[in-house]
């Protein structure tokens, strides 16, 4: 914990990325639990925010629900301190949870709070990772407000994908800079049948820099219901798929890799990608 | 300055940004800071943005009303919601300019040029994407993709240097020669003046497709360059 804090430059303030999708159902809230516990398995100090006030979820997912005292809305109305407020993983010393009230709604905050409570948040964490509600209205909009980065998750069905341009051209228009692409639920083998959009298909019409491919996976409910993060288990292909969306935040090039290599997939895939496509 | 209301210059004028939520609260604190700056933004041409603010031409008056008390002269609201911008284009303010930002609609004056519609074309340089949504009352060019979701309603001829997958327009006043053509002519829907057509779902390569209304049907064949090009009426 000590040497992690170390590298870190005491001057610089963490980045704010926010994980969003239009469409409920894709796997937001899997995602930033698990991109969040990835970046802190790495070393960086990381606390995710839930954003999504009166369905919150985010702390079921990491297994913190039973430890909730404060959450977001008593920190923005004054009722504690943001310290307070947050919960520390049982697992990483460096992840902590802000999570969502479940007995308000999204108007019980604004835009400009969450800006505040993420700039608070930025000076002492190297990530702060927030959790968008489906949708485009005031939720979404107070979650993409403090925003220095977008991650667009997305599935691939074209329900989905719609919903991801349209949330593409939404940030585009707030001037957030170009959002950065998860597409999770990738089943190869229907890809191969030619029943599901394959990620070249997605990346045609989002034309954004692709960041990430999950595969789609039973193991994820069960760790989801556990309560612990797939991305902390060692031999899960998913886990790496999500440990690899964490190691291109940190600006490494991971090359992507296929599940079973396909190689007109993989080729059509290539030159899509910038990132790593070169050495598929 | 109060937290909601936002003043900046645009080419244009003045454009004066509204917070969101309660839009009585809203229009308060507008009031409030329209009154306070009344000095500095009085003679300024002020565009309001009210986002996806309901307003109705009732409230419309009433607020134009109250800024005339401060001075202050209304030209043009931007906003969302269709029910507001046409209580504004009721009271013949103007409702499209042409760079309001963060608006994701790309507006442009309702009123034709003079002479024929050539002389008012817009070129658009970017992709359309689901949501957006642009009208224009002369001829429309894209340079980027139109994505399924976004629309492009125009006066005149449509051009899509790119691949055309959204909802099109042409001839929307009428004109049945309008045509629309695209790198890839694969729209959700394509209109022509009153044609309505429903591109089939199975098609071949891509290629550069034109579409025009031919004896009462909308109809795509191969763009030929050299070829014979339907006659467009100005």
């Amino acid at each position: 914990m000590l040497a992690a804090r170390c590298r870190r430059l005491k001057a610089e303030m963490g980045r704010v990325i926010t994980i969003t999708s239009g469409k409920g159902g894709v796997g937001k809230t899997t995602a930033t639990a698990n991109i969040s516990a990835a970046l802190a398995a790495l070393g960086h100090k990381v606390v995710c925010i839930d954003a999504d006030i009166g369905l919150r979820n985010l702390d079921v997912v990491l297994g913190l629900e039973n430890r909730i005292v404060y959450d977001v809305v008593d920190v923005v109305e004054g009722r504690c301190k943001l310290r307070q407020a947050m919960i520390r993983d049982k697992r990483l010393e460096e992840l902590y949870l802000l999570p969502a009230a479940q007995t308000r709604d999204k108007t019980a905050i604004s835009p400009k709070d969450m800006k505040r409570v993420c700039e608070e948040l930025a000076k002492d964490f190297d990530f702060v990772v927030i959790d968008s509600p489906a949708g485009i209205e005031r939720g979404f909009k107070n979650a993409i407000a403090p925003a220095d980065e977008i991650i667009i998750i997305t599935n691939p069905e074209v329900s989905a994908v719609r919903d991801a341009d349209r949330i593409i051209g939404i940030v585009e228009a707030e001037q957030k800079g170009p959002a950065k692409l998860v597409v999770n639920r990738i089943n190869n083998e229907l890809v191969n049948r030619g029943d599901m959009l394959a990620v070249a298909d997605v990346l045609e019409l989002l034309a954004v820099e692709l960041i990430g491919i999950v595969p789609e996976d039973q193991a994820v409910l069960v760790s989801t219901n556990r309560g612990a993060p797939i991305a902390l288990e060692a031999k899960s292909k998913t886990g790496q798929a999500f440990r690899d969306i964490a190691r291109r935040l940190t600006g490494e090039q991971v090359p992507f890799t296929s599940g079973n290599g396909s190689g007109g997939f993989m080729g059509r895939l290539s030159k899509l990608i910038r990132t790593g496509g070169e050495k598929s | 300055m109060s937290p909601d209301v936002q003043i900046k210059g645009i080419r244009e004028g003045l454009l004066v940004s509204v917070g969101s939520g309660d839009w009585l609260e809203a229009e308060q604190s507008l009031l409030t800071e329209l009154g306070r700056q009344k000095d500095f933004l009085k003679g300024a041409r002020l565009i309001l943005d009210v986002d996806e603010h309901e307003i109705n031409a009732a409230s419309m008056g009433r607020l134009r009303d109250q800024m005339s008390e401060h001075g202050l002269s209304l030209w043009g609201v931007l906003s969302r919601s269709p029910l507001t911008e046409r209580s504004a284009q009721a009271m013949g303010l103007a409702t499209q300019i042409h760079h309001a930002e963060p608006e994701p609609e790309e507006v442009v004056d309702e009123e034709p040029a003079e002479g024929s519609v050539e002389a008012n074309a817009l070129l658009v340089r970017k992709t359309l994407r689901s949501g957006y949504n642009l009208s224009h009352s002369g001829h429309v060019s894209v340079i980027g993709d139109v994505n399924p979701g976004a629309q492009i309603i125009a006066g005149g001829n449509v051009v899509v240097w790119g691949r055309l997958r959204g909802l099109v327009h042409a001839g929307a006043a009428g004109d049945e020669g309008a045509v629309v053509c695209a790198m890839d002519l694969a729209p959700t829907q394509l209109r022509i003046a009153g044609h309505i057509a429903i591109p089939p779902t199975e098609r071949g390569e891509p290629r550069p497709e034109i579409a025009f209304v031919k004896d009462g049907e909308v109809v795509a064949e191969e763009w030929n360059v050299g070829g014979q090009v339907p006659a467009i009426e100005g």
